[in-house]
């Protein structure tokens, strides 16, 4: 009775909370990230049952276990691979990815790529703080040039990714970045994200207290200019919005870089799933189908 | 002896050797007899040398046997490999204007075709193949009626004028093989069975289809691509979602994020693709989400020899994915078992919501069997399991009654089995991780470590091994249970065993067959049971380290009197078997490793 009281009543933030409190850093930047993902549901007001919440592996990706939607928690770099399957077997979810930037783009790179061409309707949020964390302090793919590390201790030589450009080349329909420190911003970032049918791709910077020393809250607060404040900006041109990707100094734009509509995502593109969830379906084969499949043989 | 009659074609690759082979195989299937069919070829679109031999008979026809009736070779290099194999009795057709015949053994026919003289060979590139066709259909005592009926059906969209000009070109060697070729001794039976023709991987493909399966995924990876063309052929006929991925690591997570939605999820590939796909193995151990992989073993290690069988996975296998869990693998025993332990394989892991691994090889995936369709079961037994979906579809699942809060995914149970619940089912909310956790899910791996709890659910997965074991039938021996010598084979080796053991009862050696058809669970101690009374064991495999010996040593500390193995890339012909056995009871080896006498 009480879930049915729950479908009818209103999702509210406390609905939301996971069984067990982030294990993070005081301070760190996923908290944010995290409250304003509880935000942008309750906002849209998402029944909790039908949004899953997958991670890879990293200080990020624990954030399943701190949300009360379903979770999975999967392999270091595959959380992309596994939503995809899981949204063509069931397109009704919601489906929200979460994780860090080595998780996405340097061990998950591949399926990053191919998920982003692919235009799997999902939201894919990177807490990319330019470091790993989880494993003490390790260069990640998008540290800076010239940064120390434990892994790199003289710098770093090697040139940084660039995944908002990255995100641009590869295809993706939907490309925002966001800032933890701006809640109402990233918070609206997330529905957007969320309502997009398509691959949306959501780079948000999140900073790590503990390892990062560089790319912190007060590094980020003067340089972060919304895109949405400046009126010149037009989400729809994929040329602009790959120039402004460019950006990185003084002034780093953060927000809606680029939004496409006109592409049906993976699942609306295969007549297979027509008729429905794959779910939903009887295992057994029509036997009509059955017959053509023995006849051709014969 | 089985009665039986062979043809091989050799070519090279490009040269039509496949057309011939379809036309003689559908002109033979449609006289009701069964076919057994194995094409030799190199990783190459244009060129090398391409060898099908198709041998049919009046009873099964389990394995490509040892003799050829009926050789054609489409060029020299095919006539210089094969002729001097030809034994009494058996015929060369071949293209006189372009191939000279080599030496062959007394009793052997050699039938030239003038070809040039027979058709236009400049209109007609593949002449030569359709002559030899129509030549060869008339010393087999086949009515030049059966041919006509094929090639009109092969040729229909090009039009008319190409099939009457396949159809002259046919007869023209029907008639010129009358008047100058003796005919076999005996016309090829006629049956009015009808079967079908399949490979091992259209097999695996359809009995995917019949289990259920709603995904399917891969990475192109020869022998197990024609899984995926007969998925991505017939998918929306069967309503299954196919997807081609960027890698086998991609495939495997694809796969279980779609199996953990609730769907039977399936995907193929071969070692290189399956050791890509080991950590995600664990995953759905963990997570326990079932899936079921199939890997169609080819030669390795390494990209190896990418159109050569072998049984050489056995232990990337056993050994995939780190850490201890349950799982089950199962080795399909013929092209016919390659569809029936699909649906089998399904019904376990989703009852024990675990891996489910089929050890396919190329020998099965890529040859062709006659298969009564009455054993292509379409309506197999579903069952799901403990699964909780939103709706109640006819696919085993019920629904559950709503909880709130109190549901625990991975609750312990006697039988290790926790009721699953999908995605989307209001009131099971949880998250699956591939960390340790507890019984309702939370991670014990970071923040709380906690030995007692660790433990507990280790102790609870692994309690679904008994369970499995209950579920899987143990092996049993065929033949005499006195016999002078038992052979050991697993999974493909089955025909060739079966058809050896006939030869060496005919040579009054009494053997009897023990094959392996499920490898985890083993059920070693009913093995020993059976080979405790064996006289003289040997273990039969497509491998160099016997790999399946060591297994069993592993499992039984059983250790067999002798060993027969081959790893040059063919699989076995009946007589390497025979010859090895009689080697071993003389006493002169206990590792026989028989020479593949063909190059191909």
């Amino acid at each position: 009775m009480a879930t049915t009281l729950r479908r009818i009543s209103p999702l509210t933030m406390a609905d939301l909370k996971g069984k067990v409190d982030p294990d993070w850093c005081p301070g760190c930047g996923d908290f944010g990230v995290l409250a304003a993902l509880e935000k942008a549901l309750v906002e849209l007001q998402i029944p909790s049952h039908n949004v899953v919440t997958i991670s890879g592996i990293g200080c990020s990706s624990n954030l399943p276990g701190y949300i009360n939607t379903y979770g999975m928690h999967t392999l270091h770099g595959r959380a992309l691979a596994v939503a995809t399957g899981l949204k063509l077997a069931n397109h009704a979810l919601t489906v929200v990815v979460t994780g860090g930037d080595g998780d996405g783009f340097g061990i998950g790179g591949n399926h990053f790529v191919h998920s982003m061409r692919r235009n799997v309707d999902l939201l894919y949020i990177v807490m990319d703080n330019q470091i790993y964390g989880l494993t003490t302090g390790q260069t990640s793919p998008t540290s800076r040039m010239g940064m120390k590390t434990k892994s790199m201790p003289f710098g770093n030589i090697e040139a940084p990714v660039n995944p908002i450009s990255l995100a641009l080349a590869a295809g993706a329909t939907f490309v925002a970045r966001g800032f933890s420190g701006e809640q109402k911003h990233l918070t609206q970032l997330i529905k957007l994200g969320i309502e997009h049918q398509g691959f949306s791709f959501l780079d948000v910077f999140s900073p790590c207290v503990t390892y990062n020393h560089d790319n912190t809250y007060q590094w980020f607060r003067p340089r972060v200019k919304k895109l949405e404040e400046d009126s010149s900006h037009d989400a729809t041109d994929w040329a602009a919005a790959m120039e402004k990707s460019l950006f990185w100094g003084e002034e780093i734009p953060i927000g809606r870089f680029f939004e496409r509509t006109d592409l049906p995502s993976l699942h609306a593109a295969e007549p297979v799933l027509n008729e429905g969830p794959l779910v939903d379906r009887d295992l057994h084969l029509p036997p009509e189908a059955v017959r053509s499949f023995v006849e051709e043989l014969m | 002896m089985k009665q039986t009659f062979a043809i091989g074609i050799g070519g090279a690759a490009g040269q039509g050797v496949a057309t011939p082979g379809d036309i003689f195989a559908k002109i033979l299937s449609r006289r009701g007899l069964n076919l057994n069919a194995y094409n030799a070829y190199q990783s190459i679109i244009r060129g090398g040398h391409t060898f099908l031999t198709i041998r049919a008979g009046m009873e099964k026809v389990t394995n490509m046997g040892d003799r050829i009736d009926l050789l054609i070779p489409l060029n020299q290099d095919s006539m210089d490999r094969h002729a001097r194999l030809l034994t009494d009795g058996a015929a060369c057709i071949y293209n006189s204007d372009t191939i000279k015949s080599g030496a062959t053994a007394d009793g052997v026919q050699l039938c030239p075709l003038p070809v040039s003289q027979l058709a236009d060979i400049t209109r007609n590139k593949v002449a030569q193949n359709t002559l030899a066709i129509g030549a060869g259909l008339h010393m087999m005592g086949i009515g030049f009626q059966a041919l006509e009926e094929v090639l009109r059906e092969q040729f229909k969209k090009k039009g008319d004028a190409v099939v009457s000009e396949n159809v002259g070109v046919a007869r023209a060697g029907y008639d010129y093989a009358a008047e100058h070729f003796k005919a076999f001794p005996k016309s090829l039976p006629k049956t009015e069975n009808r079967y079908t023709i399949l490979s091992g991987n259209i097999a695996m493909a359809m009995g995917g289809a019949a289990a259920g399966v709603k995904f399917y995924c891969a990475y192109p990876m020869s022998p197990s691509t024609g899984v995926l063309h007969w998925m991505a052929a017939h998918a929306r006929k069967a309503g299954i979602m196919v997807r081609q991925v960027e890698d086998e690591i991609g495939v495997i997570n694809m796969a279980i994020g779609a199996a953990h939605a609730g769907v039977r999820a399936m995907c193929a590939t071969s070692g290189g693709g399956f050791a890509l796909m080991s950590e995600g193995l664990g995953m759905s151990a963990m997570i326990e989400t079932p899936v079921v992989v199939i890997d169609c073993q080819r030669a390795g290690p390494s990209t190896g020899v990418p159109t050569k069988t072998e049984q050489g996975d056995l232990w990337q296998m056993l050994g995939a994915a780190f850490g201890d869990y349950p799982r089950v693998i199962a080795a399909p025993l013929d092209i016919g078992d390659c569809f029936k332990l699909i649906p089998e394989m399904f019904n376990i892991v989703d009852r024990f919501q675990c891996p489910g691994l089929v050890l396919c090889d190329l020998l099965l995936s890529e040859g062709r069997l006659s298969v009564d369709p009455k054993d292509l079961d379409f309506n197999p037994l579903i069952d799901r399991g403990e699964l909780i979906t939103a709706r109640n579809n006819g696919n085993g699942a019920s629904a559950g009654a709503p909880k709130d809060g109190d549901y625990k995914r991975y609750r312990f149970t006697e039988s290790g089995i926790s009721p699953r619940a999908v995605p989307g089912v209001p009131g099971y909310i949880h998250t699956a991780a591939t960390d340790e956790h507890q019984e309702d899910g939370v991670l014990i791996s970071d923040e709380f470590t906690n030995p007692i709890k660790r433990r507990a659910m280790m102790e609870k997965r692994m309690r679904k091994v008994a369970g499995i074991e209950a579920a899987v039938p143990a092996p049993t021996l065929s033949g005499p249970r006195d016999a002078e010598v038992t052979l050991i084979g697993w999974g493909s080796t089955k025909g060739v065993l079966e058809e050896a053991c006939e030869i060496l009862n005919e040579q009054g050696i009494c053997a009897n067959q023990l094959q392996i058809r499920w490898l985890v669970p083993l059920h070693g101690d009913a093995i020993l049971e059976i080979l405790k009374g064996a006289r003289h064991t040997i273990i039969v495999e497509n491998n160099y380290s016997g790999q399946f010996a060591r297994y069993l040593r592993s499992e039984t500390s059983f250790v067999a009197d002798g060993h027969i193995r081959k790893y040059d890339g063919e699989p076995f012909m009946p007589h390497h078997v025979v010859e090895a056995v009689k080697e071993q009871l003389s006493g002169k080896t206990k590792l026989s490793v028989p020479m593949h006498e063909i190059m191909v």
